[in-house]
């Protein structure tokens, strides 16, 4: 029965050097020698790094790549990172010189051409969230958080309530959310969803104060739902003197269908790398550009990047502004793909991505909602929250279907997330998926909630097929090993 | 329409599985005055072939290091970037996976971050590295805000030598949780006099090579941070790391960088890559996420993400830092770079820089302009010269040189002054074609 298992290579770098190979031909030296410790006062006499041949250095990585998994790889549901495809073309006219090669402290005049790119972004996103000010500064989610929480701050700073030290974050938040807050100096204060899945109003009421600075709300929630109140909700925090953010992270249900700005948030941060299908490259570059209105834009980081007779120019004279939140203009390379995603979209075709994300969240949701409950039974947004409880009487947690998954070629929906879910099982399919892609992972599921009333050892051992079995994470901690050192 | 797969009668069967006839009634939970009604004011939709026409003319407009004589650094630098690097970067399971969250799916990425952390700490001479942060800016302010963490002193102390952009990074993130910045003066380029560390310092800031070129003390650095119970935070060049003693070498607590050399293209200044090592003694206090070696049931060796909880997604407001997405894939760049060069490689580098920094010197001095500093320095130096050097680095760049950058905006009085960085990639002709254009440009 048993086939022979090919063994792989599984040797660090380190372990593959030999001492004098050099892995790439380099810019050959031709200015005349120079006394190294004279010109430098000392010389380090250790450089544990590692030699290889170019080639060597080739064939490592490709095996490491084929013991890793992507978008390109296969269906990537997680849920809450909108794993959509990300087009080669956008790869292709980032890598061009005229983008890759120029200096952000060149002279402004020098690059009209990058400039455009930042600002068309800047305007297109504008219209999409109905914000009339957008910066791409923010270098991530987290970041753009953390910069629109600054701009509150120094909101109600300017206006002598300083004292408004208080943030309220909704208890299905993203973790980012009161980390932010925490990085903004503020304090945080949760409230409760109710059975509805929504923000419990009358603890919302209970908590406004006037000490309230802001309330940060992720729309569409992190169950995948919408906040029907959502008006009602920002009136009462415009009325306790405090404003509203809006977590930009679920963007992807509401392209070209609804705008954020219309609904009563002051400001949010988006995602590029999730909704304008940046590559997220292993967990970064993130690309958080944050959108504010007219109260907040006085504080804006520097420089803000605007039109002046048709040309794209930065105005430094922000007298107002919070600083830099970053060195430069943001992710420029990151922009140029997400300008080159929205233009292949444009006009006729933006709102087919909300659309299409909804349709196969709610798609997925109809296929499983019998073995796989949500965990509100409604219609969905771009994702779906189930919960695998109904299986933990068999002693399968949610964690052991996720890892069963893989055995079948899936990636795992994310695990756990909103804290408020038992069991939760978060699947986003995003618009790029097909209806057989999605056939088969809800085929996939279907079967392995089978195996979980039958056999429910086989999602206990799962995964076997991948390199390694579930690792000891409390090992890892134990015998902390982040750096690898020669015997 | 552009990447959605789906067809008339996928759409239909979808819906009816779900139940319902259109897609507009799965939106019934979005109030109807909040739906939009119009399509957006929006560009009309292009196609691959005139989006890559656009975008060769919008790339066309700017100026870059392809069509001009680059000696503009500051920071980030026109190095050579192996070919291995984009092709290992562009693999399709590296650029689009997720976070590593699902380890035995993520082997490949997790094993490329656990060596990318152990080529930073030994570059830095540090016990240990993170997966990396955005940038150099971002982590030299993460790193100052994790020494008030740990210490509670309430101001930062960091040398005006240290990166004027950075500088205001770091003063933004300080003023969201009311840490004064306090600046420590240079003098003649190099940072001496820490009269102004006391007590009250969380820690103390020092560039190595400082935005000058110059190599700092940092022996006097320390000194200074220890006499005042401060922890030392350098921020550090990694390619000067393969000549210069690292900054472990003088007991930093914390030294931070920006790797965008190592194999990132310059990229307007995005995306770059942050650099971040530690003494050991901090690893529960440290930004970010960090990846160690296990193994699993059956004994096989593998990678997790570790040292979880400090982290925002467990923490939330306790958390140390609230970075999430970090620089993964510039971090594989500056691995696949540090693989491909290695030991003997980034010496080269290294030295073909110093050598070229030492020539264009000579050539530069000679054409009529001065040496601001003198001291010691690592690829980059001040020119001073008789006229506004804004007008010099215009004048040049008629002549198709990117000269460096006047230093005016960063450092009233220096008006007169360029910064210019040669890297390991200019080679003898081009810096006596800058001698020579120099010369007649102040002539």
């Amino acid at each position: 029965m048993s086939r022979t298992k090919r063994v792989p290579d599984m040797r660090l770098m380190f372990e593959k050097s030999r001492m004098g190979r050099v892995g790439c031909n380099l810019p050959a030296p031709t200015t005349p020698e120079v006394d190294l410790e004279q010109e430098l006062g000392a010389v380090r006499s250790d450089l544990l790094l590692p030699e290889l041949s170019e080639l060597e250095v080739l064939r490592h990585f490709t095996h490491l790549s084929h013991i890793n998994y992507g978008i390109e790889t296969g269906f990537y549901p997680l849920g809450s990172c909108t794993m959509k495809y990300n087009p080669k073309v956008n790869e292709r006219v980032a890598g061009l010189s005229g983008f890759a090669g120029i200096h952000p402290l060149q002279p402004e005049e020098t690059v009209p051409g990058a400039l455009e790119v930042l600002l068309s972004v800047q305007e297109m996103l504008e219209e999409i969230t109905g914000f009339d000010h957008v910066t791409l500064q923010p270098l991530a989610g987290a970041h753009g958080e953390l910069t629109c929480l600054m701009l509150i701050k120094a909101y109600h700073e300017s206006r002598g309530e300083g004292g408004r030290k208080v943030v309220l974050v909704p208890d299905s938040a993203h973790g980012t959310n009161p980390a932010s807050a925490a990085r903004a100096g503020f304090r945080v204060k949760p409230i409760p969803t109710n059975e509805d899945g929504l923000t419990d109003l009358e603890a919302l009421k209970a908590a406004l104060g006037p000490d309230t600075a802001t309330l940060m709300l992720t729309n569409p929630s992190t169950l995948g739902l919408f906040e029907r109140n959502i008006a009602q909700i920002c009136d009462m925090v415009h009325a306790a003197g405090a404003l509203v953010f809006c977590d930009g992270a679920n963007m992807n249900a509401m392209v070209g269908t609804t705008r954020p700005s219309d609904h009563g948030f002051d400001c949010m941060h988006l995602n590029l790398h999730k909704t304008f299908s940046t590559p997220h490259g292993g967990g970064g570059p993130g690309c958080g550009a944050i959108g504010a209105n007219e109260l907040l834009a006085p504080f804006l980081p520097t420089p803000v990047l605007v039109r002046r007779d048709g040309k794209a120019a930065f105005d430094h004279d922000r007298p107002q502004s919070i600083g830099k939140v970053s060195p430069y203009y943001g992710q420029f390379l990151l922009a140029v793909r997400a300008l080159s995603y929205l233009l292949a979209f444009g006009r006729e075709h933006m709102a087919d991505i909300s659309r299409h994300a909804v349709l196969n969240a709610n798609y997925v949701q109809a296929r499983l909602k019998d073995v796989l409950p949500p965990a509100h039974d409604r219609f969905c947004m771009h994702e779906c929250v189930l919960t695998a409880a109904p299986y933990k009487k068999q002693g399968v947690r949610a964690l052991d279907i996720s890892k069963r998954l893989i055995d079948y070629g899936f990636h795992p929906p994310t695990n756990y997330f909103p804290l408020i879910v038992p069991e939760a099982l978060m699947i986003e399919p995003t618009e790029t998926e097909t209806k057989e892609t999605l056939d088969a992972f809800c085929d996939a599921l279907r079967a392995i909630c089978a195996e979980a009333r039958e056999n429910p050892d086989l999602l206990h051992d799962a995964p076997t097929t991948q390199v390694v079995g579930r690792l000891d994470e409390t090992a890892a901690v134990k015998n902390l090993d982040v750096c690898w050192r020669p015997s | 329409m552009p990447y959605i797969p789906h067809t008339e009668e996928d759409r239909r069967e979808m819906l009816a599985a779900i139940g319902v006839g259109s897609i507009d009634e799965l939106f019934r939970d979005i109030p109807e005055e909040l739906r939009l009604k119009e399509p957006l004011d929006l560009p009309p939709s292009m196609d691959e072939y005139h989006l890559q026409r656009h975008f060769f003319q919008l790339a066309a407009q700017n100026r870059s290091s392809a069509n001009a004589l680059w000696f503009l650094g500051a920071g980030l630098y026109d190095r050579y970037i192996p070919a291995t690097v984009p092709a290992v970067v562009s693999r399709g399971e590296f650029l689009t996976s997720y976070t590593p969250y699902q380890p035995e799916l993520s082997q490949g990425y997790l094993q490329a971050i656990y060596e990318f952390q152990t080529m930073v700490a030994h570059l830095y001479g540090m016990d240990m590295a993170n997966a990396s942060m955005y940038d150099g800016a971002t982590a030299m302010a993460e790193a100052a805000i994790m020494a008030h963490g740990l210490n509670g002193r309430p101001k930062v102390c960091v040398s005006s030598a240290v990166h004027p952009v950075w500088r205001q990074v770091l003063r933004t993130y300080c003023w969201a949780v009311d840490v004064e910045v306090v600046e420590i003066p240079h003098s003649d380029g190099r940072t001496s006099d820490f009269s102004v560390v006391d007590d009250q310092t969380a820690c103390v800031i020092v560039q190595y090579p400082n935005f000058f070129g110059v190599i700092e003390d940092l022996g006097a650095a320390r000194d200074a941070a220890r006499a005042a119970g401060a922890l030392f935070v350098v921020a550090a060049d990694p390619t000067a790391m393969g000549l210069l003693p690292p900054p472990g070498e003088f007991d930093a607590d914390v030294v931070v960088g920006e790797g965008q050399p190592l194999g990132i293209p310059m990229g307007f200044g995005g995306p770059l890559l942050g650099l971040f090592a530690f003494k050991k003694q901090y690893h529960r206090s440290f930004p970010g996420r960090i990846v160690g070696r296990t193994q699993d049931k059956d004994g096989n060796p593998g990678f997790v993400m570790t040292l979880r909880t400090r982290e925002q997604d467990i923490r939330r407001e306790k958390a140390t830092s609230n970075i999430c997405t970090n620089s993964a894939l510039m971090g594989l760049c500056a691995t696949v770079y540090l693989a491909a060069l290695g030991k003997n490689g980034l010496r080269q580098v290294a030295e073909t820089t110093v050598r070229n920094t030492r020539y264009a010197i000579g050539r530069l001095t000679q054409a009529g302009a001065r040496l601001r500093f003198d001291g010691r320095v690592f690829g980059e130096f001040v020119l001073e010269l008789d006229r506004d050097a804004e007008e010099v680095q215009r004048r040049l760049l008629d002549r198709g040189i990117m000269a460096g950058l006047p230093l005016g905006r960063f450092y009233p009085g220096m008006e007169r002054c360029l910064l210019v960085a040669v890297t390991e990639c200019r080679l003898k002709d081009e810096i006596d074609l800058y001698a020579e254009e120099l010369k007649e440009v102040l002539a």
